[in-house]
């Protein structure tokens, strides 16, 4: 296990690497640099470029910029004069994940919820509402759905705050409209795989020891169908991460999403950068973690002795 | 036939299945019954309503979209089908276990074998944890797993065919039921597995007395395993008798059929295999008459309009084929009854 996990992590540095020279060439190769701009003269352009170290060689540039990351600096955004990107992200990345966490935790567990009350009830009343919500949740993009769910709860009841994020309250609405996606595609990954699990004849034999319905639901069914929705975990987090951009600017939220974009159209070479590397890091953290559980959850996939 | 020696009776089983191109009549009118300590043999082809049969007694068929539509399965005298869902229970893992065809696919690949074997004791009372532990080491030692405590942490793909198979029969042994079912537990085993499994259920019936349903369509395990025998075709039994009556005394074409079918070590080289030519009856509606019929090479007219009686040949021997009526032909099939006439 623990040589599965390191060459896991390996292979996650390398795809960092990559990652991070794709992106370092690909932000030179836009038009115009992060000094391109009526408002300065060539003189301080120049200045700046040198300033910057734009004017050495760009393998030099890249060699510097891969040292200075080795010890965790992403370096100084070049449009908010004297903040770093570190900064920056240490202020907007709470919200963005608070966000996004709290939108996970509701498209799993809901989502899961949702898939076994529907299997469970197959071809009755309550498996064509489960599955009625999955198609609506997945026909319905996430800032349409944002907008709904603003104009209902937040202005024609008055319920939820509409925008900010500023207390609990404030959080359930951008949560579920950031979830409903997710939560139904979740739900319907796992209505088949119990479905399926259900013809296994593993099940047989859990009736055969004469076990209750609800013990090898519990016990045999769930544990043998959850490995399915675990694969789909990976992109699934990536798909909530960057719905938190749209659903940020949609609420009004302070996360990362506005800097990045933002950060594009000023050719903000480390800012693009440090949030690039950022949300890869997070990634593929996050894929690395399902792979592991992966493992958890079925021993067949554990390689190796423990 | 002293009734109180019957450990499980079936009486006129019908069982069906909805489905969206009308109801499969699986198993049509069926009787048998189990003695205690007896290894009672079902044989028939695929699609004969054997597993059918032997999952009906535990009511493991999906219901819906399977049904009864008569008959009554009596285990020591009480009636399974007017039980309660949480007398069946009882009944299940507790009196009677139930071994499986595929080892493969039917332990839970995420659960470690020996949680699998104590989950039999799931709601059941009266036993502390380390008793259950005890138990289902007992029950491993006895169907000849070595090393039990380090297989008892192991998960199911961790073992072999033949070991999970063994885990099988310590799942459907470890609450000393009085009855196990086996369906078809060699088929996707090796030949010396299967001969090594064949060996444990019949020195496991010596040690524990316990009965064994052997459903099979191999005659090759009938023959070494079994006390009695009742051969099924299309949904009905055809014949039943001991293994003696029969190999030897065979009183129906279609059991017949089934030897002729077997390669023998004798069998000259070049000789071509005998099967029985056609195809089972379709049991979206099964034929008014004999449903071995329409590929019986000794079919007559009375055959295909009305289903035959069964007639005894003797104590336990019993066919149902025209055959046997007075008026028959004599072929190779003819036997003495042993009274006169039909004594269904």
């Amino acid at each position: 296990m623990a040589k599965y996990v390191v060459k896991r992590v390996i292979a996650a540095l390398l795809s960092l690497l990559c990652l991070i020279t794709i992106v370092f060439f690909l932000v030179r190769l836009m038009p115009g640099d992060p000094f391109t701009s009526v408002k300065l003269t060539k003189e301080v352009a120049a200045n700046m470029k040198s300033y910057y170290g734009f004017d050495k060689p760009l393998l030099l540039q890249y060699a510097t910029y891969l040292g200075n990351l080795f010890q965790g600096n992403f370096g100084y955004s070049m449009k908010y004069t004297n903040k770093t990107v570190n900064y920056i992200i240490g202020q907007t990345f709470p919200f963005s994940a608070d966000l996004g966490i709290r939108a996970l935790v509701l498209a799993i567990s809901f989502g899961l919820v949702l898939g076994i009350i529907a299997a469970r009830n197959r071809g009755k009343k309550l498996d064509f509402i489960c599955v009625l919500i999955a198609i609506i949740g997945t026909s319905i993009p996430d800032f349409i759905m944002g907008a709904v769910l603003q104009y209902f709860f937040g202005i024609k009841w008055g319920l939820l705050p509409v925008a900010k994020y500023l207390g609990f309250e404030y959080t359930i609405l951008p949560a579920t409209a950031l979830a409903f996606y997710t939560l139904t595609s979740v739900s319907r990954v796992m209505r088949a795989s119990m479905l399926e699990v259900v013809q296994q004849d593993y099940i047989k034999t859990a009736r055969s020891k004469g076990l209750t319905d609800f013990r090898i639901t519990w016990k045999h069914q769930i544990r043998n169908a959850i490995t399915p929705v675990m694969t789909i975990m990976g992109p699934t987090v990536a798909a909530v991460l960057t719905g938190t951009f749209v659903i940020e600017s949609i609420f009004a939220i302070p996360g990362m999403g506005k800097y990045y974009v933002e950060s594009i159209n000023n050719n903000d070479y480390a800012m693009i950068l440090g949030m690039t590397v950022f949300y890869g890091m997070f990634l593929v953290t996050c894929n690395l973690i399902v792979d592991i559980l992966y493992g958890v959850a079925d021993p067949r996939v554990r390689i190796g002795k423990r | 036939m002293a009734e109180n020696e019957n450990l499980l009776e079936l009486k006129n089983i019908v069982y069906s299945f909805h489905t969206y191109g009308g109801d499969v009549k699986a198993v049509r009118d069926v009787s048998f019954n189990v003695r205690k300590g007896e290894i009672l043999g079902i044989v028939g082809e695929s699609g004969c309503g054997k597993s059918v049969t032997a999952q009906c007694i535990l009511r493991l068929n999906p219901e819906p979209p399977g049904f009864f539509s008569g008959g009554e399965i009596l285990y020591k005298g009480q009636d399974i089908l007017k039980m309660s869902k949480k007398e069946i229970r009882k009944i299940r893992g507790g009196e009677i276990g139930f071994v499986f065809q595929d080892p493969m696919t039917s332990l839970n690949p995420t659960m470690r074998v020996g949680a699998q074997i104590e989950e039999v004791f799931v709601g059941r009372e009266g036993y502390s944890k380390a008793e259950v532990k005890k138990k289902a080491l007992e029950i491993m030692k006895l169907v000849g797993i070595n090393d039990t405590e380090k297989r008892y942490r192991q998960y199911p793909h961790e073992l072999s065919g033949g070991m999970k198979q063994r885990i099988m029969i310590a799942i459907a042994l470890v609450s000393r039921p009085s009855l196990i079912i086996c369906d078809e537990p060699t088929t996707s085993l090796d030949v010396t597995i299967e001969a090594q499994i064949l060996d444990l259920l019949m020195e496991l019936r010596e040690k524990l007395g316990t009965s064994i349903i052997m459903i099979t369509h191999d005659l090759g395990v009938i023959a070494r395993l079994c006390d009695r025998v009742v051969v099924m075709y299309g949904g009905k039994i055809v014949e039943r008798g001991t293994v003696q009556e029969l190999f030897y005394e065979t009183a129906h074409p279609y059991t017949q059929g089934l030897m002729d079918s077997i390669a023998k070590l004798d069998t000259e080289k070049g000789t071509k295999l005998k099967p029985i030519e056609g195809t089972p009856p379709d049991l979206f509606s099964p034929p008014v008459g004999c449903p071995f019929a329409a590929r019986c090479d000794y079919c007559m007219d009375i055959c295909n309009e009305e289903l035959p009686q069964s007639y005894r040949i003797s104590k336990e021997h019993r066919t149902s084929c025209w055959l046997q009526h007075e008026l028959a032909p004599q072929t190779e099939f003819k036997r003495e009854l042993y009274k006169e006439g039909d004594v269904k």
